[in-house]
């Protein structure tokens, strides 16, 4: 059982709204729990400080991997385990693996990927999904801020968000975000 | 960045929408009832589809004895379709994988739809060689795992099993690309919906929340996808027509084959994709979102290809009498005079005239005309593959096993049944999730939506 945290949430009705709001906390010193948004924002990865995603690199050793199994599998088969001659070729007929080899790249890196992707988003099928507000998938962008066990922050939270022009401003006490 | 705007850069989203509307317009027709037309066209599909479900039925029970296929003719309909669906399957993630790397913006009023169809296409594929091979339930020989014939492992070197593995991992990548870009829409029906649908939608959405980490890997996972995708596309219609030009029957056995079944391939299933986009924007009120700049830039594509696949054609004449080679001289000879004349003259009218008139802007930007010529297209890359298929075993070198080919009507059911199979999907799809990525549309609305680009000038 995780335990219930507390949030304080602003919704903006347009994406530049978000980014000054965004950049105005941080000169505040003000620390964002999380973003939410319809769609990617350009531009919001710098202001929040993310680090670049690391995914493309677990593609990378999926796919890796995938050209090495192919590879050394056909390798094995060919040279080790069932020596074959087919049409006079050699026994280990390098160009005609590219296509296997190339084909189980893909289909590593790729698979790999996307479970990687859904595995570190924490996406996993469930009848209930917890949401700070509807609108986020639909129309509005949302700053939130944690005040659990009440923040001494909280009155520059909630003024840092009407200030900044947010349609919005309410809480939410989640047990899963 | 919209200081930056372009005098004539077309709008991309009409109607002056904001981000709430589009949320409107897009999920609309999967809340609704379905309309008459709806009801009317899935019963058709599911009805063919029934058929189709007979006919393999039929094949699988008494064997491939119900085809028409005799020792000369060994590729028939079915190799065709399957090439044929093959190659329509292509444009969807064409428009996903290429056009996001170039940064074609109006690739997201299409790329969800056209992804659907890639994958419905390659089902209806995929069906093919799987009965053609005979005896279906053992068609798991096809994969290398330990077995206790030896173990005996497959021919790895053989273009037939190339495509094996070219075509399922072309399926899945589509699956995945395709489904990890549909999670962020399917929790925007998720947080409209009530009651079961909401439960429904929040499986189906896997606890989407779009937070800024979410978007940033959203945008890393899709990115990297549509890198793999692009020389996969590529590579799987090579592997396919390495099934011909590999062998060393005359009017297959050419180096041509790799660029010109891609080319044909992108070209037939942009085609396909224009016929069902023209569909669905009429009945689900799409034109604010598929517009005729989207139509015209298709159209474009269409028109590059299909003289790509126009020029392989002739250069395949030129080849053929400059090789010197009697086989190869009379086996294209053979294609236009023979015996199969008809679907060669299908194939040059609809691959080769037709879609030259996409030259003429009012005809490339009129929704009738499209429409009509994108069928056309569809028909012509058939007899291509039509010509290519039992055109060239027909006629083989010993002229004692010369025949001819007529389909069975199993050979046919199947076909119209694999029909039936990609409309009754195509339709279940335009009511279950949002046919246009709303996210997508959503993050392009700022720049290309209309009420954000200045008027444009009527004389340009």
């Amino acid at each position: 059982m995780k335990t219930k945290k507390n949030i304080l949430y602003g919704l903006y009705d347009d994406e530049q709204d978000l980014l000054r709001a965004i950049k105005e906390s941080n000169e505040r010193g003000l620390k964002i729990y999380d973003v939410y948004t319809p769609f990617p924002v350009h531009g919001l990865d710098p202001v929040l400080g993310l680090k670049e995603s690391r995914l493309h690199i677990a593609g990378f050793i999926f796919g890796l991997t995938g050209a090495l199994t192919a590879f050394l599998f056909m390798t094995w088969i060919y040279v080790r385990d069932w020596p074959n001659i087919f049409g006079g070729k050699p026994y280990w007929p390098v160009p005609a693996f590219i296509p296997i080899t190339f084909e189980l790249t893909v289909l590593f890196a790729g698979v790999g990927m996307t479970v990687a992707y859904f595995i570190v988003n924490g996406l996993r099928m469930k009848t209930h999904t917890e949401v700070l507000d509807p609108r986020i998938t639909d129309d509005k962008f949302c700053i939130a801020y944690d005040i659990t066990g009440g923040a001494d922050h909280e009155n520059q939270y909630e003024r840092l968000l009407k200030e900044t022009g947010a349609s919005y401003v309410g809480t939410k006490e989640v047990s899963d975000l | 960045m919209s200081s930056h705007v372009s005098a004539i850069r077309e709008p991309l989203v009409y109607g002056h929408k904001d981000y709430h509307q589009i949320t409107e317009d897009l999920v609309a027709p999967t809340e609704r009832t379905p309309s008459k037309s709806w009801v009317l066209a899935f019963i058709i599909s599911v009805a063919v589809l029934a058929f189709g479900v007979y006919t393999v039925t039929y094949t699988i029970y008494w064997g491939i004895g119900t085809w028409n296929l005799n020792r000369t003719i060994g590729w028939g309909w079915d190799i065709t379709n399957f090439v044929w669906w093959i190659g329509i399957g292509h444009a969807g993630t064409l428009i996903s994988a290429i056009l996001l790397l170039f940064r074609q913006r109006w690739r997201t009023g299409v790329n969800r739809a056209a992804e659907a169809m890639t994958i419905f296409a390659v089902m209806c594929a995929g069906l093919f060689p799987l009965i053609h091979v005979g005896r279906a339930w053992v068609v798991f020989f096809f994969f290398p795992y330990p077995n206790t014939r030896g173990p005996l492992w497959p021919n790895f070197v053989s273009p037939l099993l190339w495509d094996v593995f070219a075509i399922s991992t072309y399926f899945t990548i589509s699956v995945l690309f395709w489904y990890s870009g549909l999670v962020p829409d399917l929790a925007t029906v998720r947080d409209r919906a009530k009651g079961l649908r909401k439960k429904m939608y929040s499986l189906f959405s896997f606890g989407w929340k779009g937070s800024a980490k979410n978007w940033q890997r959203f945008e890393s996972l899709s990115l990297v996808l549509a890198g793999l995708a692009t020389p996969l596309v590529l590579s799987v219609h090579t592997i396919v027509s390495f099934d011909f030009a590999t062998s060393v029957i005359p009017g297959w056995h050419t180096t041509i084959f790799p660029p010109y079944f891609v080319a044909g391939a992108v070209f037939s299933g942009f085609a396909m994709v224009l016929t069902l986009m023209l569909i669905a924007r009429k009945l689900l009120n799409l034109r604010d979102y598929i517009t005729v700049s989207h139509i015209e830039s298709m159209n474009k594509i269409i028109l590059v290809t299909g003289t790509i696949v126009g020029v392989a054609y002739i250069t395949e004449l030129f080849i053929a009498w400059y090789s010197g080679y009697v086989y190869e001289q009379f086996a294209f000879l053979n294609r236009a005079k023979g015996i199969y004349y008809w679907s060669y003259v299908g194939m040059m009218f609809n691959n080769v005239v037709v879609p030259q008139l996409f030259w003429f802007k009012k005809i490339r930007t009129s929704v009738f005309w499209t429409f009509l010529l994108s069928i056309a297209v569809n028909i012509g890359m058939w007899f291509e593959r039509f010509v290519i298929i039992p055109t060239s075993i027909a006629r083989d070198y010993l002229p004692s096993s010369w025949s001819y080919y007529i389909p069975t009507w199993v050979e046919v059911g199947i076909f119209i049944g694999t029909m039936g199979l990609f409309f009754t999907l195509f339709l279940a799809f335009t009511r279950l999730a949002p046919v246009v990525a709303i996210a997508e549309v959503k993050s392009i609305l700022k720049e290309y939506g209309d009420q954000y680009l200045p008027k444009k000038q009527e004389n340009i």
